[in-house]
């Protein structure tokens, strides 16, 4: 469903990715695991065409979308909770989630009824300013305001991050609940543990590069990222 | 009530009257500086061609044989507006997009360009000299004792304060019940996250020029009545001072620039009436230069918070 081949990404002078391959296929839920620095935001952004890719091809739905508009290509069935969140602070838990659902009015009511049931917290504060809300309800938003898209494929950036434990089992819990209902999800995770219990199958990132793909199951046992990311 | 009391209010609502108008073209200067962080030097010229578009569509109409003061001014209103969006919609795309991604200073000196460019357009179409406006609404309330104390509001005061009443409450209910209003909003909090949910940060852009514009034209041709002459010069100083009341109320924020509008406005008219009218621009600027030493964030506007 998402193909990436040989993909290449600069920061100016810096190359933050250096020749990625990897793929996504549909319903599953598939991690991207790395230390800090190492590229994964990097990567999930330049699917999204922010970054744009320097060299390499990015496939979405059998389109080659390399090149495209960012705005573009997040109108084709991909939504992303970006790292730090990124909520619009100055407005209103509704005003965020109309901005998610912004291109597509059709089927809004609908949408708007189907995150407020997965968060009933964003329901209590409906009217609330978004930067008055706690990490946790903060994070819950941004991840309702991507599912206003109704997307297909639904890009996370370490959701749990900065979060107490129990606020990311509810997130976790959400992300299961997301894939029974069918949606194909790229999870970056600092949490390695819990990405990889959850995932179908993980690919693990080292500056730049990828240098392991394999399943979930597979990666949670293998030496290297135990030793690496598991913490022994 | 005594005289000087008199005065005063009627200072305060000379003062208001030119503060509305200021506020009218601050809006824009605010709104795209909040998205783009960028001042637009076009747009006192696009004030400036509001007037003479308006002074134009006022010509043409009472030829066509329109005589009805009010039927005139809102016809003529409507053709400035449109005129002037457009001109507000080129502008943006000509000189500005294609800048987008280069140095901010890039964009500025383009921006300073294109105001030296219409300004000496409209010069070579219409003239340099002076023209009059016609004076289409006369009289006005007088409150108090006709042959003491009192104070005059003009009939075309109370149509500046009217309409300007009405362009901040739309723009209000534009920006925050509109999805494109609210596209404005998050656009000037975080533009590449707007892009992000699909939205098209440019399409967004374009509108807040042309709704810049669109009130700047309403600006200049109540403007243009008010003081009952216009020339290609008139946009420097206008776009100056609502410059100034756009820094005044805190740059970005919207209810800051109607705010420093009018406290611009009354600072002007109280100096003119009890100092004396030469020194209304010197007061003005070095408000201006003050808030920009000892409060750079203005009054509504707030200090750039990092982005976690
Ligand atoms: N906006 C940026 N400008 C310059 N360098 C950046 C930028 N964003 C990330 N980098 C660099 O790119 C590399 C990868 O960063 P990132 O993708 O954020 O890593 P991760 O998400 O795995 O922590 C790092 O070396 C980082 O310093
Ligand atoms: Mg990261």
């Amino acid at each position: 469903m998402l193909t990436l081949e040989n993909v290449h990404t600069h920061y100016g002078p810096i190359e933050a990715l250096k020749g990625v391959s990897l793929n996504v296929q549909q319903g599953e839920i598939v991690t991207l695991i790395g230390a800090n620095g190492a590229g994964k935001s990097t990567l999930l952004m330049t699917v999204c065409g922010d970054p744009r890719a320097s060299a390499g091809t990015i496939t979405w739905k059998g389109n080659d979308i390399t090149k495209e508009e960012t705005s573009k290509i997040m109108r084709t069935g991909l939504a992303v909770v970006p790292e730090g969140r990124r909520v619009f602070s100055a407005m209103t838990v509704e005003e965020n989630l109309s901005m998610g659902g912004f291109f597509n009015k059709t089927t809004y009511d609908q949408r708007m009824a189907h995150v407020l049931e997965l968060f009933p917290r964003l329901e209590e504060r409906f009217k609330q300013r978004a930067g008055t809300m706690s990490g946790g309800e903060q994070q819950m938003l941004a991840i309702g305001r991507a599912l206003m898209s109704e997307p297909e494929l639904l890009i996370l950036d370490e959701p749990s991050l900065g979060l107490a434990p129990l606020i990311i089992n509810q997130i976790f819990d959400i992300i299961h609940k997301l894939r029974d209902e069918g949606m194909t999800i790229f999870l970056v995770e600092q949490n390695a543990n819990q990405a990889l219990r959850l995932a179908d199958r993980g690919y693990v990132i080292e500056n730049g590069k990828i240098v392991l793909e394999d399943t979930g199951a597979n990666l949670l046992v293998n030496e290297d990222v135990r030793k690496a990311y598991l913490g022994g | 009530m005594s005289e000087s009391i008199f005065y005063f209010l009627q200072q305060v609502t000379n003062g208001l009257t030119i503060g509305s108008t200021y506020a009218l073209i601050a809006i824009g200067y605010t709104m795209v500086y909040g998205i783009i962080g960028m001042i637009n030097f076009a747009h006192g010229e696009v004030y400036m061609m509001g007037t003479y578009v308006a002074f134009i569509a006022l010509a043409g109409l009472s030829m066509l044989g329109i005589d009805n003061p009010l039927l005139l001014i809102g016809l003529a209103l409507m053709v400035s507006i449109m005129v002037a969006s457009a001109y507000g919609f080129t502008i943006e795309r000509v000189a500005y997009r294609p800048l987008r991604s280069s140095k901010r200073l890039i964009a500025l000196i383009s921006a300073i360009g294109m105001s030296i460019f219409l300004q000496n357009y409209i010069r070579l179409a219409q003239g340099s000299r002076d023209i009059a406006m016609p004076s289409l609404i006369q009289g006005g309330f007088l409150m108090g004792d006709p042959n003491g104390s009192h104070i005059m509001i003009s009939y075309m005061q109370i149509i500046i304060m009217i309409s300007t009443v009405i362009c901040m409450v739309g723009l209000t209910l534009f920006i925050t019940r509109s999805r494109m209003g609210r596209a404005c909003r998050a656009c000037s909090q975080d533009i590449g996250m707007t892009n992000l949910l699909g939205i098209n940060s440019n399409n967004v852009i374009a509108v807040t020029f042309v709704i810049g514009a669109a009130l700047a034209a309403v600006a200049g041709m109540l403007l243009g009545l008010y003081y009952g002459v216009v020339n290609p010069y008139i946009g420097f100083m206008a776009g100056l001072k609502a410059f100034t009341a756009a820094v005044l109320g805190g740059i970005g924020s919207i209810p800051g620039a109607m705010l420093g509008g009018l406290i611009l406005g009354v600072t002007e008219s109280l100096t003119a009436g009890y100092l004396t009218a030469e020194y209304k621009d010197v007061v003005a600027f070095s408000l201006l230069v003050l808030i920009l030493l000892f409060m750079p964030s203005g009054i509504l506007g707030k200090p750039e918070v990092e982005k976690i």
